[in-house]
């Protein structure tokens, strides 16, 4: 019985396993060899050491706009994200009635396709009789040119990032569901009023969800892709302010055909992520409150 | 919260007591529903202005002062968005609806499968292979999506000399590692068989079940919940999955309608209410079915929280 068991396992794992090998273990090492090579897919890669990384850090214009523009987005898309749907989330914690249409109503954003997001945010942020701009001017404000002003593209991507915080904020609501009313009441007896009880009860421990979706965010926005690509095309228009590092990695690969130049790119981003989310799991153990610790 | 209001009411001098209850009561219900309003009207204006202006025509798109409501419902935009000479976006509906639902059945099989293995089956390097799974949950996308594109090409032309049949300019490369599993959802879908009795499998081993029995008609039944939450996000991403069929489908009839929508805006730059109209006919299905099945969303959000 034991046997057949452990030859009913195997073969249910056996999927899983191939895929293990085949899609991720594979292709992760592929990787690692493609970026010390030059490879244009109809020819064999030639060995070209470091060559790759070297241009990577020295020699690449393009790719220096689009880290920027990369790191110019995460760092003001995940911080506002997270404090918009945190307040969000808050707002519809305070027992308010009809909180399940409330909760549609913000998420029904997230089921946009990317792609029709993006087109809907160029029409309303058309510079000329966009809506955005209209209603601005009927405040006697005149609105800038939006994803046609190199100055304001990654505003425009930001807002329409900051569209979608309704899935992180029924999250953070989530969250907060699970703090245990006891906690609350006991504070209140002993005289907290509402501030405290937020500041010293409802963040600590809610600070696992924000350490979550602050990863989640900031591993999303290093690569972002399709609105950005949607809205400014393979060259980052306008003049570069929208190419963000996937693009710049996407038509190396696939317009320039440059797979090992492409590699290496995926390799650094790919380093990248690991060392700000290590980074960040260090820095957990001074703010994150995990209630098994405590007890 | 509101027991200990009433209760601070309580020590006031009764008139004014009443008052300030009377206030806090109104403030407390009526200032939450003015922001959350707000805030809602704010978030669906852009599906508003999508719709109000896939009903619009070139002219009148961007007027000063804008029209909030078309002085002409212009019905006609849908049927001309359908019929647009090189984009048959009623075929890349259908190319959308094949690809989205070949993915989850592949998810939903395999995750399940493997899933239920890690935690009823024993097998010989079960816990190796689980914490390797959760370490891949560290790999992005981005670090083999190149040689994974290589691989198929160079099975392509194994494939189209040999079998002749064609792998690039299809979903099949697409739609292939769905059905080897996905280690986010591997780990959710353990959890939930983590959590069922074990007497139930116990006893049907007894009467001489097998384990393929034991899983498909015991133990898959009793966590139908979680397996909808897996199919109504894997549809939702697959439908929303851009960057894939990009790299994979070039054929203008085969592409699904996120990579439709961009091509028909990146040519026909001032069609702007046949691209909203088209815009709608992409996100509309969508809506449909998350009305349909909105507590699996909601129940998924809420596990996707707990991994925190």
């Amino acid at each position: 019985m034991q046997r057949r068991e452990a030859i009913a396992g195997l073969l249910f794992v056996l999927p899983w396993l191939i895929s293990l090998i085949v899609f991720t273990a594979y292709p992760v090492l592929a990787s690692f060899y493609y970026s010390f090579t030059r490879y244009s897919i109809t020819q064999a890669p030639i060995w070209v050491g470091l060559a790759n990384y070297t241009q990577l850090f020295t020699n690449d214009g393009a790719l220096r706009a689009s880290v920027y523009n990369t790191l110019y987005y995460t760092f003001l898309s995940v911080p506002i994200g997270l404090l918009s749907s945190l307040t969000i989330a808050l707002v519809l914690n305070l027992n308010v009635k009809g909180i399940g249409l409330y909760r549609t109503l913000f998420y029904l954003p997230s089921l946009a396709p990317p792609v029709a997001g993006a087109i809907i945010f160029i029409i309303m942020f058309q510079p000329e009789g966009g809506l955005v701009n209209s209603i601005l001017l009927f405040f006697g404000i005149k609105g800038p040119a939006w994803f046609s002003d190199p100055a304001y593209a990654k505003i425009g991507l930001i807002i329409l990032s900051l569209w979608g915080v309704g899935a992180g904020s029924l999250i953070f609501l989530a969250g907060l569901k699970d703090i245990p009313r006891q906690l609350l009441e006991a504070a209140a007896i002993d005289g907290a009023n509402n501030w405290n009880k937020f500041w010293h009860i409802t963040i600590p421990l809610l600070t696992p969800v924000i350490l979550y979706n602050l990863i989640m965010g900031i591993i999303g926005s290093f690569q972002v892709l399709g609105a950005a690509f949607v809205i400014g095309g393979t060259t980052g228009k306008p003049q570069e302010s929208l190419l963000m590092y996937m693009v710049h990695l996407y038509r190396t690969a696939f317009r320039y055909f440059n797979m090992g130049y492409a590699s290496a790119m995926a390799v650094a981003l790919f380093l990248v992520i690991l060392v700000a989310t290590i980074l960040i799991f260090r820095s957990a153990h001074s703010w994150v409150f995990y209630e098994a610790e405590a007890k | 919260m509101a027991d200990i209001s009433r209760a601070a009411a309580f020590a006031l001098p009764p008139q004014a007591g009443r008052r300030s209850v009377w206030l806090q009561k109104a403030t407390k219900t009526v200032l939450p529903h003015l922001l959350l309003v707000a805030l809602a009207v704010l978030f669906l204006v852009p599906f508003f202005w999508m719709l109000v202006s896939s009903f619009k025509t070139k002219e009148t798109m961007f007027t000063q002062p804008i029209e909030w409501l078309p002085r002409a419902w212009n019905w006609q935009n849908y049927p001309n968005a359908i019929n647009y000479p090189g984009f048959p976006f009623l075929r890349f509906l259908w190319n959308s609806t094949y690809y989205s639902i070949s993915v989850t059945i592949g998810t939903v099989m395999s995750c399940s499968m493997v899933g239920y293995a890690f935690a009823r089956l024993r097998f010989p390097f079960r816990t190796t292979l689980f914490n390797i799974t959760m370490a891949t949950l560290m790999i992005p996308w981005v670090v083999t999506f190149i040689p994974t594109f290589i691989l198929f090409k160079e099975l392509d032309t194994f494939t189209s000399n040999l079998l002749n049949v064609r792998l690039l300019g299809t979903y099949w490369p697409l739609i292939i590692p769905a059905f080897g599993g996905n280690a986010f959802y591997i780990f959710m879908i353990r959890q939930f068989f983590m959590g069922l009795p074990s007497e139930l499998s116990d006893a049907a081993r007894v009467d001489g079940a097998g384990e393929f029995r034991i899983f498909w008609q015991i133990m898959l039944p009793l966590v139908k919940p979680a397996l909808m939450v897996m199919a109504v996000f894997t549809f939702l991403a697959t439908w929303h999955d851009f960057f894939g069929p990009l790299i994979y489908v070039s054929d203008n009839r085969q592409f699904p309608l996120s990579l439709g929508l961009y091509a028909f805006r990146a040519q026909r730059t001032t069609e702007w209410a046949l691209l909203m109209a088209a815009s709608t006919i992409t996100t509309v299905p969508l809506i449909i079915i998350f009305f349909f099945t909105q507590r699996y969303f909601l129940e998924g959000i809420k596990l996707s929280g707990l991994k925190g």
